[in-house]
């Protein structure tokens, strides 16, 4: 139970800091309801609804409610997938909405020890740093390559944790060596003809543990023409923080990735993980009230660009010849990358340009897979539901390939692929790894 | 509030997951989409099926709860707004299709069942169900039975009226009794299954209905006209009706109204002209073809600037959402949005929209006007802000003023979103003294205690009618 002071502080932080037109100008017509995953897996609660939160914001901030363990509960059920906002002709910019709520309610909780100590350790001591990241990832590799991996699953050790991280364990990929991870250069010539001059956002998980995808990345960008800066100084985009109530931290890493790009003279910056896609884009909302900023984060965020925007752009796929061995493709969208960086037609249209593939769309593509951050191990029963209902239309599309343009929905759809035991029939992939394997070198 | 006896009974009835008394789960259902409403209720129960409901309402009588049935809350007359607090009774678990009636050309079905998985369900054979609320990928068909809701091709194929065939309701004592049936003719005693249509939740409970089919019109064509001149748009209506033409759709949609969809929808609208028309017609292809021809003829009459006919479905799709989200779209104009549902003959329709505009221009008021043109049914729309409350003063003058000339034209308070507390104060000026009396004698004949949905449809004060100064 929460403390009546501890509430009173986060209420009086709803009066202070949540925007009210935002708030009213969601107009409860319920066109979002049939969109949100959470609302449809909970069997039709109006309080796992885009609708309903809003409305929970507004009363706590109204002083109609208080923010009682519900009201978080229903908040934190939120998958953040923003699938309610491109539907919603209001156009209520709840993505906004529910960081804002969730930083007050973060930062005015007593948390339990242990709950700040991880809290702490992963917000503040591990992704913002991104040698510390390195290191763990590359003690998970020893992990994997020590046969420690081989002991803990015989001895059925990832049992005492929820069964998606349990299973999670089984699908991370393999990671490089810390080595590889050192030498990025810090600038790539294009492969003939200079077409564009861009900058790589490498990300954190992206260039630790998905560093094969990162170097991919580079290659087509190379081959498509564009010279490559990528600045030391940047670092992790602070999705994870915005979305879990850590703002004050998440602004400090925009701010340091602002910077590190402003100088690279750049006409784009380029992205290839749909959810750090879209907190980048969103950093001018992030420094909204900052003057100095402000403008500083409207410029980084016009020239920022997904992977498969810029291929597409400079007609990659016209350019070069794909070819795979036949197999049947379908693509799940991150949602980031379709509901915030409004990129939807382009990697299907690379995936369907690749010789030997045949694409079929899936039903309800666009509906969240239940990653959403660190959701599907906080929030695993949800999750799975999620999970099971997209594997369900991943089944009937009869596909062995599954794409995906996000970490964490790569994670994700393996997760679902193990669950289904199908492993030894389909695979998921990044869209950059499968380009790279369909290039004709 | 409910007394812990009465909530042990509940959750005896449904189990103790289908009862919620939660702060947060009762303020999620103290609203609908009718702006200005809110009001807690005391607990949310979904039952399972038609017994679970009849015992819960002995329960409430009982009791003297209030029962709220409740949808999807999409409803934009306070319907659902549990004023005088009770219980809001979910239909979420009873959202099944019982029966598609090939023979018969019926479908049987619950009343949580989202309207538009209806439609898919019934189009996947062939056949057609036209009510089309603009809601209805949200709204729900007991929502639809009780606010007897219209849509874009009430026009031609009317409302959803004209096809429930039979209802299985639970009365406010409890019984269950069955109206109608898969009949074309029968006249046997009072047209029960037409009263519980559009009675707003508050004579029974619903519980499954089955509705009539038609077979699937052949093709259908769509066009968009523009006019520089609203009247014209207005007249136009008039004269393709006049001229024994029944369009399948006939929309219509100002200026404002035209800016903001496109900045939700951006599919290429027209902005720089004062009114369009949506004009669809279905059929038999050559019926289809000479319609929109004399129609674009008609309209071409009127000086529309110009008419244009869908090249693909797609497109064809894209005006038909636009015109769907044009409430919503509005609504990013200013934090509050009232829209009204003010409907007159359609001969009358250049009329009402004119006033409208005086009237907009009297009371110093930002009112965009879209809808059914020709069922005659108008939603003018105020883009306002409830914390402005000298504005919002204004604002009820207004609508006062333009319900009464609606009624002046022959017309009426509300087309299709229903009375609910909303549009209560105005019914008595339709109905007159007696028509109240005369409804209030069937609410209290099958509702003596008043606990279905109480304080809807009829308002504890009328409202003075306006003299409105020409
Ligand atoms: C954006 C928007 C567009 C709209 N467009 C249209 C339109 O084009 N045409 C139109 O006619 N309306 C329209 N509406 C209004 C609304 O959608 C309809 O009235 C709809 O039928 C309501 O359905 P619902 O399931 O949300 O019902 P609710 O709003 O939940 O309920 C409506 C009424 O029905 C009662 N009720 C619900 N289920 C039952 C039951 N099983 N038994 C007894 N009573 C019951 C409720 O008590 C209430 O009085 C629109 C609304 C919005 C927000
Ligand atoms: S679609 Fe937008 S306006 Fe409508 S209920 Fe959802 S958030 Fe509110
Ligand atoms: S962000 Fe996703 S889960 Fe959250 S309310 Fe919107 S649609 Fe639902």
């Amino acid at each position: 139970m929460k403390s009546v002071t501890e509430r009173k502080i986060i209420q009086q932080g709803f009066m202070d800091r949540m925007d009210e037109d935002e708030l009213l100008n969601c107009m409860r017509c319920g066109f979002c309801l049939p969109s949100c995953p959470t609302y449809i897996e909970s069997g039709f609660q109006e309080l796992q609804s885009p609708r309903g939160r809003i409305a929970l914001m507004k009363a706590v901030k109204d002083g109609l409610l208080e923010p009682d363990e519900d009201v978080e509960r229903s908040l934190s059920l939120c998958l953040g997938c923003r699938a309610c906002e491109p539907v919603c002709p209001s156009g209520v910019k709840y993505g906004h909405l529910l960081e804002e709520a969730r930083d007050i309610i973060q930062q005015n909780k007593k948390q339990k020890a242990p709950v700040k100590t991880v809290r702490n350790a992963v917000f503040e001591g591990l992704f913002p740093h991104q040698n510390r990241m390195r290191t763990v990832t590359s003690l998970l590799g020893i992990y994997q390559r020590s046969g420690l991996q081989k002991v803990t699953r015989k001895i059925g050790f990832m049992k005492l944790f929820p069964e998606s991280l349990a299973t999670m364990e089984k699908v991370l990929p393999k990671v490089p060596k810390r080595k590889e991870m050192n030498n990025r250069p810090e600038f790539l010539p294009a492969e003939q003809k200079r077409l564009k001059r861009v900058a790589f956002f490498a990300g954190c998980l992206m260039d630790t543990m998905f560093l094969e995808t990162n170097n991919g990345t580079l290659k087509l960008l190379q081959k498509a023409g564009c010279e490559i800066v990528i600045p030391k100084t940047q670092g992790c985009c602070g999705a994870l923080h915005g979305h879990s109530g850590e703002k004050a931290k998440a602004i400090e890493m925009a701010k340091l990735n602002i910077e590190a790009f402003e100088h690279t003279n750049a006409d784009y910056i380029i992205t290839n993980a749909g959810g750090c896609g879209a907190f980048l884009i969103d950093y001018d909302h992030l420094l909204m009230n900052d003057p100095e900023w402000y403008p500083r984060a409207k410029a980084f965020k016009e020239k920022l660009k997904d992977i498969t925007q810029i291929l597409v752009e400079l007609d990659f796929h016209k350019h070069v010849s794909l070819h795979l061995p036949n197999q049947c493709i379908t693509y799940q969208d991150s949602c980031h990358l379709r509901n915030v960086m409004k990129t939807a037609e382009a990697p299907r249209l690379l995936l369907q340009s690749i010789d030997g593939v045949q694409y079929y769309e899936m039903k309800d593509a666009d509906r969240c897979c239940g990653s959403a951050g660190i959701y599907n191990i906080v929030e695993s029963e949800m999750s799975m539901k999620i999970l099971d209902s997209k594997m369900k239309n991943v089944i009937e599309t009869n596909t062995t390939t599954i794409v995906t343009a996000n970490p964490g929905c790569l994670l994700q759809m393996k997760l679902g692929i193990e669950r289904e035991g199908l492993s030894d029939k389909m695979r998921a992939v990044h869209i950059v790894d499968l380009l790279i394997e369909a290039l004709n070198d | 509030m409910i007394s812990q006896i009465v909530k042990d009974r509940l959750i005896s009835i449904v189990g103790i997951e289908n009862v919620d008394d939660s702060k947060a789960g009762r303020l999620v259902y103290s609203y609908d989409a009718t702006p200005q409403f809110q009001s807690l209720p005391d607990i949310i129960v979904s039952p399972r099926n038609t017994q679970e409901i009849a015992e819960i309402v002995k329960l409430c009588s009982e009791f003297k709860i209030p029962i709220v049935p409740r949808g999807s809350g999409t409803n934009l007359c306070a319907g659902t707004c549990p004023t005088e607090g009770g219980l809001v009774l979910l239909f979420k678990h009873m959202n099944q299709i019982i029966d598609i009636d090939e023979e018969n050309l019926t479908i049987t079905v619950q009343p949580g069942i989202i309207t538009l998985d209806m439609i898919h369900a019934v189009e996947a054979k062939g056949l057609f169900y036209p009510p089309d609320p603009s809601s209805m990928k949200i709204s729900t068909i007991g929502g639809n039975i009780n606010e007897n809701s219209g849509g874009l091709r009430g026009l031609k194929y009317g409302v959803t009226r004209d096809y429930v065939l039979a209802l299985e309701v639970v009365l406010p004592n409890g019984d269950i009794i069955r109206t109608g049936g898969k009949l074309a003719k029968d006249v046997a005693g009072y047209d029960l299954t037409r009263l519980f249509v559009g009675s707003e939740g508050t004579l029974g409970i619903i519980t499954e209905a089955t509705l009539k089919l038609i077979p699937m019109p052949e093709t259908k064509k769509t066009m968009l006209a523009l006019f520089q001149d609203i009247e014209a748009a207005a007249r136009s209506v008039s004269k393709i009706i006049a001229n024994r033409i029944i369009p399948t759709t006939l929309e219509f949609l100002d200026q404002p109204t035209l800016i903001a969809v496109e900045d939700f929808a951006n599919i290429g609208l027209p902005t720089n002209v004062k009114a369009v028309l949506l004009i669809e017609q279905d059929g038999s292809k050559d019926v289809v073809d000479k319609d929109m021809e004399k129609i674009a003829t008609l309209c071409l009459e009127e000086n529309a600037e110009s008419v244009e006919i869908a090249k693909s479905e797609e497109e064809a799709d894209a005006l038909r959402t636009a015109r769907r989200v044009a409430l919503s779209a509005l609504a990013r104009l200013k934090p509050t949005t009232i829209l009204e549902d003010a409907t007159v003959p359609r001969s009358e329709i250049a009329k009402m929209v004119r006033s409208i505009n005086e009237i907009a221009e009297k009371y110093q008021l930002n009112i965009c006007t879209f809808g059914h043109a020709g069922d005659g049914n108008l939603h003018p729309t105020c883009l306002t802000d409830v914390r402005n409350t000298e504005e919002i003063e204004r604002v009820e003058q207004a609508f006062a003023e333009i319900f009464e000339k609606a009624i002046d034209l022959g017309g009426t308070i509300t087309g299709e979103h229903g009375v609910g507390v909303m549009k209560a104060p105005y019914l008595e000026w339709k109905l007159g003294k007696e028509g109240i009396s005369a409804m209030k004698a069937i609410k209290t004949g099958f509702d003596p205690l008043n606990i279905l949905n109480p304080g809807k449809v009829f308002a504890k004060d009328s409202r003075k009618r306006v003299v409105i100064s020409t």
